[in-house]
């Protein structure tokens, strides 16, 4: 049932559907080493994209968008590391964690084929659209499941700036037009 | 003695004149993505200090394009008020830390 319930938040999170996470959200409880262990993945999947922009972007508004994304979730993550740390927590891998990754790794197969404006297009849209899914699992997911009061703290710090990357990254787009 | 004392007294006095009442410094501070106060007002050759208490790295850009202060993650930065008008400005890493400064002339 677990088993289950993890998938289908993947999905959802995948799907980037707020009515499938919100579905999710009533019957599942997401444990805080899992929470932890999806909002650190989430958090290198965007540092691994930003170093490949690095090599492979073009324009200079791109480029400094991938090395403002790299600094910051580098900063989140080190965060996230001292805190778990601390609390003694060790982060558990899991479906939603993997599903992530797995989406992650396939987008960055298929933006290495791209170069030029093109890649800075593809980046940036994804950027966009990464965010404002790791932001509605935080929101409607992460957020309300966590039961450490300092890592609900993170997490709401972590939506935060992550809501100001995706507005970030909505600029970027529209100078790319 | 009483000589003495009233001589620093006038010595201060001095100083105190000679430092314009209205140079003041104003704190704005930056922390977990909120700008604290969101609103400010100052006047003209006041300095704003904007502390970044976050470990990320902020920015005060003026949406006029009248300053554009970098804050490095637990820095602070200033800006001497040159001109007078309500400035609305905003991180330029993170757009949705927005506030606004009030300078009187």
């Amino acid at each position: 049932m677990f088993v289950r319930w993890s998938a289908a938040i993947a999905a959802a999170i995948l799907l980037s559907s707020p009515a499938l996470l919100q579905g999710a959200r009533a019957a599942d409880k997401l444990t805080d080493p899992q929470i932890a262990h999806i909002a650190y993945t989430a958090g290198v999947i965007d540092i691994n994209a930003a170093k490949q922009a690095q090599k492979k972007a073009r324009n200079k508004d791109v480029k400094a968008f991938a090395e403002d994304m790299l600094r910051d979730h580098e900063a989140v993550n080190k965060q996230a590391l001292a805190l778990v740390k601390k609390l003694n927590v060790t982060p558990e891998d899991n479906d939603t964690s993997k599903a992530l990754s797995k989406q992650a790794s396939e987008k960055l197969a298929e933006q290495d084929k791209l170069s030029g404006a093109a890649f800075d297009k593809a980046y940036v849209a994804n950027e966009v659209a990464y965010h404002k899914t790791v932001n509605g699992a935080l929101e409607t997911q992460l957020i309300p499941s966590a039961s450490n009061a300092e890592l609900k703290s993170l997490l709401q710090t972590g939506l935060k700036i992550f809501q100001g990357h995706q507005q970030h990254a909505e600029h970027v787009a529209a100078e790319l037009k | 003695m009483p000589g003495r004392l009233s001589a620093i007294a006038s010595a201060v006095l001095l100083v105190a004149s000679a430092v314009p009442a209205h140079a003041a410094t104003i704190e704005i501070t930056m922390e977990n993505l909120e700008v604290s106060p969101k609103d400010a007002s100052a006047e003209v050759g006041d300095t704003i200090e904007w502390i970044n208490k976050d470990v990320f790295a902020h920015t005060a850009t003026a949406g006029n394009g009248d300053f554009d202060v970098n804050l490095p993650a637990k820095k602070s930065g200033t800006l001497v008020l040159k001109k007078a008008g309500t400035v609305y400005y905003y991180c330029r890493y993170h757009p949705n830390m927005k506030a606004t400064l009030k300078i009187e002339p």
